[in-house]
């Protein structure tokens, strides 16, 4: 490989790598919207039976 | 919850395409410009092998500044209608700019070692005011989040924005003033200073940079918007 070779290869590289960086970065931020959304669903089911309870006990 | 922050989380923009199509167009752009830069376009004259980081320098240059004008004007329309989603879509224009800006650097100075011998030379106007532009938008993070989120930091990173576009056209122009320069120029009053599969590449290497920064402001503004969605979701519920 030429020395023109190896700069051409390492600024494609460069491109390449903060791109995917960024991909990355941007998965696990979404990784962790679907975290978030999943304990909000949670927190949604729960909720009509903690009513639910609390109507019988003053019922 | 503020107002502005409410309105976000009902407002929507609709797209015509929708982005996994804009992902797959980027995709087949950016494969077919690699193709074309490094299978079909002969090497040049003066440079041989080494001036193919050409075809992607000046792309993500172009598309650098196109982020930036961008968020200009979506700041622009932000301060004219009080649009609070123009404010995070001007957010996230200048991001992008700043990542196709930090490219523009290490592939600018990766070329110019090996074609002038120098990572860096402080004597070139192009090369500082594009420095310049950078540190510049990159000082809009510091501003953006040294200020609570509301109305007041939307405006004052909407006028920064547009402050920084005056910078565009100096950076673009200072290559043209100057009169001692080394960074070559490609665009003159005449058009551009190649033809042929050099320009065939070029273009297609401008159209595959403009629509992967497309892709990218696309996936970054949804994960905004859900992060903003899922929080106004979670003060409801508590």
């Amino acid at each position: 490989m030429t020395t023109a070779e190896k700069y051409v290869t390492a600024a494609y590289c460069a491109v390449f790598a903060i791109v995917l960086v960024y991909v990355v970065i941007i998965a696990l931020k979404l990784t962790r919207l679907e975290r978030e959304v999943d304990e909000l669903a949670k927190g949604i089911e729960k909720e009509p039976a903690r009513e639910e309870r609390e109507r019988t006990l003053v019922g | 919850m503020s107002l502005q922050a409410a309105q976000l989380r009902q407002v929507g923009r609709s797209y015509r395409i929708p982005l996994p199509g804009v992902a797959a167009l980027a995709l087949g752009l950016v494969t077919l410009a690699l193709a074309l830069v490094f299978f079909v376009v002969p090497n040049d004259a003066n440079q041989g092998f080494s001036q193919r980081i050409f075809y992607f320098h000046v792309s993500i240059a172009f598309t650098a500044y196109a982020c930036f004008i961008a968020g200009a004007w979506k700041a622009l329309v932000h301060l004219w209608k009080r649009d609070p989603l123009a404010d995070l879509e001007s957010y996230v224009a200048v991001h992008q700019g700043l990542i196709f800006g930090s490219l523009v650097l290490i592939t600018g100075s990766i070329w110019a070692k090996i074609s002038w011998g120098h990572w860096w030379l402080w004597s070139e106007d192009q090369l500082v005011l594009f420095l310049v532009l950078f540190l510049f938008y990159a000082a809009y993070f510091m501003l953006r989040f040294s200020v609570d989120p509301g109305p007041q930091r939307a405006n004052l990173s909407a006028v920064y924005a547009l402050f920084g576009v005056v910078l565009i056209p100096v950076s673009f122009l200072a290559i043209r003033i100057a009169k001692n320069f080394i960074h070559p120029v490609v665009f003159t009053r005449h058009g551009p200073n190649f033809g042929g599969w050099i320009l065939v590449a070029y273009c297609v290497s401008q159209v595959a940079m403009l629509v992967l920064a497309y892709a990218l402001y696309r996936v970054e503004l949804a994960g905004k918007r859900l992060d903003e969605r899922l929080r106004g979701l979670r003060e409801a519920l508590a």
